[in-house]
C-alpha cells in the first residue's frame, strides 16, 4: 500500500484546450448550417462559368425535372417566421374555392417544392409516406386554360413583390417547357432570373486567338 | 489521449481509510472522436451547400396593342446561332432576307471547345483581348482598381464596343435545356457584348429542314 511505484510514464499532453475548441467550432458550424432538405426530385442543373450565389431567402424556386414535369416551391428557410407559404396557399386555394385547415396550412409551411394540381393538393399535404407523397408528382399545370403556376407566382408576388426567381432546370429538360415557364414568369411582369447551374472553370489561352 | 484526473494527492494521510485511492480517469477519447467527426462533417456540408446561379435579364414585353419594330441589326455585325436537337449547332452570318437572295449558307458545329466557341471567338476577338488584358493587369497589379467597379468597367467595355458581333440566339422546337444555358455560358466566356434569345422564324426552320434534308441526301448519296 505504501510502496510507491515510478512507473516510466509516457509524456501526457493536456487535451483540453484541444477539446474546447472542438466544440467552440462544433456549435459554430451547427448554428450556422443551413439545412436544404430533400427535394422532391433529383435535378441534374447544367453548369456554367457564373459565380453568384442564390439569394439566401425570399425566392421562388421553379423546377423543370427531367421528364418535364414542373415543380413549385417558395422558400421555406430562413423567411418561415412570416409564414409566407401558408398566406400564398390560402390565397391560391380561395381562387379555386379551395378551404385549407390550420393544421393543413401548418403543415404546408414546413414541406418541400410540389408539383400538383391545387386539388390533389390535399391529399399530398396528408400523406404520410414520403415515397408515396413523392411518387404524387404530376407537374403544376400550364396550360392556356389551366394556368395554375400563374396563380402560385401571381399571388406569392401579391404578399411579397421582391422574391426573386430562380429556374433550376435539369439538363435534359426540354427547352420547350423552360420556356413555358419564362414566358408566365414574363406575364407576371418577372424579366430577371437566375437560372440554377453547376460551377465549372474554362480556360482560354490568349495564344490560340 | 485526453482525460480528466480527479482526486490528486492523496497520498500523505497515511493509515486512514479512503473510500477512493485511485484517481478518477474519465476517458474523454470517444467524446473527442465524435466532436472531430461532427465538425468535419459540418465544415464539408456548409461550404458545398451554396448553388450557383446565372443570371438573367429579358427585355420587358411590350404590351399586345402597343406595336413595337423589331430593332435594326447591322448586316455585317449579325451572326446567327440556330441550336437544333442532337447538341448541334447551325450559324450563318448575316441576315436571312427573302427579298434579297441569295439565302446564306448554314453551317454545322458543336458545343465542343474548337466548335462554336472558336467561331464566337474569332468574330469577338478585340473586345475579348481587350478584357483579358484588362483581367491579366489586374491580377499582376498593374493598374488598380476597387473591386466594385471592376464589373463596371467590363460593362463599359462591352457598351463601348462597335466591332464586334450581335449574335442572335435562336432554338429549334426539340432542343435540351443544357444546350440553352451552354450558349449563354459561352457568350459569358467570349465576352460577348451583344447577344439576344430569339425565336426562331419560319425562314430559317425553312433553311434548317433544307440543310437537314441536304445532308441526309448527301450521306445517302455516298453509300
Amino acid at each position: 500500500m505504501g510502496k510507491i511505484k515510478i512507473h516510466a510514464k509516457p509524456p501526457k499532453i493536456d487535451m483540453t484546450p484541444m477539446v474546447d475548441l472542438f466544440f467552440l467550432l462544433l456549435i459554430f458550424f451547427i448554428l450556422t448550417a443551413t439545412f436544404r432538405p430533400q427535394e422532391a426530385v433529383m435535378v441534374d442543373t447544367p453548369s456554367s462559368i457564373s459565380n453568384t450565389t442564390t439569394p439566401e431567402k425570399h425566392i421562388i424556386t421553379l423546377m423543370v425535372s427531367k421528364d418535364n414535369m414542373i415543380f413549385f416551391n417558395v422558400d421555406n428557410g430562413i423567411d418561415s417566421s412570416e409564414h409566407l407559404r401558408g398566406k400564398i396557399l390560402q390565397a391560391v386555394g380561395k381562387q379555386y374555392q379551395l378551404k385549407f385547415t390550420p393544421a393543413e396550412i401548418k403543415k404546408f409551411e414546413i414541406m418541400n417544392s410540389f408539383a400538383l394540381p391545387i386539388d390533389k393538393l390535399k391529399g399530398w399535404i396528408n400523406e404520410k409516406d414520403i415515397k408515396l407523397r413523392d411518387a404524387m408528382h404530376t407537374g403544376i399545370p400550364v396550360d392556356s386554360t389551366d394556368n395554375q403556376l400563374l396563380m402560385w407566382i401571381r399571388f406569392a408576388r401579391q404578399y411579397y413583390p421582391d422574391f426573386e426567381v430562380a429556374i433550376k432546370g435539369d439538363r435534359d429538360a426540354d427547352y420547350k417547357k423552360v420556356k413555358r415557364v419564362i414566358d408566365i414568369l414574363q406575364d407576371n411582369n418577372v424579366n430577371k432570373f437566375n437560372l440554377t447551374t453547376n460551377l465549372e472553370s474554362v480556360e482560354i489561352s490568349m495564344e490560340n486567338l | 489521449m485526453a482525460e480528466i484526473i480527479a482526486n490528486e494527492g492523496g497520498g500523505k494521510q497515511k493509515g486512514k481509510k479512503r473510500s477512493k485511492r485511485h484517481s478518477t480517469h474519465i476517458d474523454m477519447t470517444p467524446m473527442v472522436d465524435l466532436a472531430c467527426l461532427l465538425l468535419t462533417f459540418f465544415m464539408l456540408t456548409t461550404a458545398f451547400s451554396k448553388a450557383k446561379v446565372m443570371e438573367i435579364v429579358l427585355p420587358e414585353r411590350t404590351p399586345k396593342d402597343q406595336k413595337q419594330d423589331a430593332p435594326e441589326v447591322d448586316k455585317d455585325r449579325a451572326l446567327n446561332i440556330i441550336l437544333v436537337a442532337g447538341d448541334k449547332v447551325l450559324w450563318y452570318n448575316g441576315l436571312a432576307d427573302p427579298r434579297k437572295p441569295p439565302l446564306p449558307t448554314l453551317n454545322e458545329t458543336d458545343f465542343s471547345d474548337e466548335g462554336i466557341r472558336k467561331v464566337v471567338l474569332h468574330r469577338n476577338k478585340d473586345l475579348f483581348i481587350q478584357i483579358e488584358q484588362m483581367n491579366k493587369d489586374l491580377v499582376e497589379g498593374k493598374i488598380k482598381l476597387p473591386r466594385d467597379s471592376v464589373e463596371s468597367r467590363r460593362l463599359k467595355m462591352k457598351t463601348r464596343d462597335t466591332k464586334g458581333p450581335v449574335i442572335l440566339i435562336k432554338a429549334a422546337d426539340d432542343v435540351k435545356y443544357h444546350n440553352i444555358v451552354d450558349i449563354i455560358d459561352e457568350m459569358a466566356i467570349c465576352n460577348v457584348a451583344r447577344y439576344a434569345l430569339v425565336d426562331i422564324n419560319d425562314l430559317e426552320k425553312k433553311m434548317v429542314a433544307e440543310y437537314m434534308a441536304g445532308k441526309a441526301s448527301g450521306a445517302a448519296s455516298l453509300k
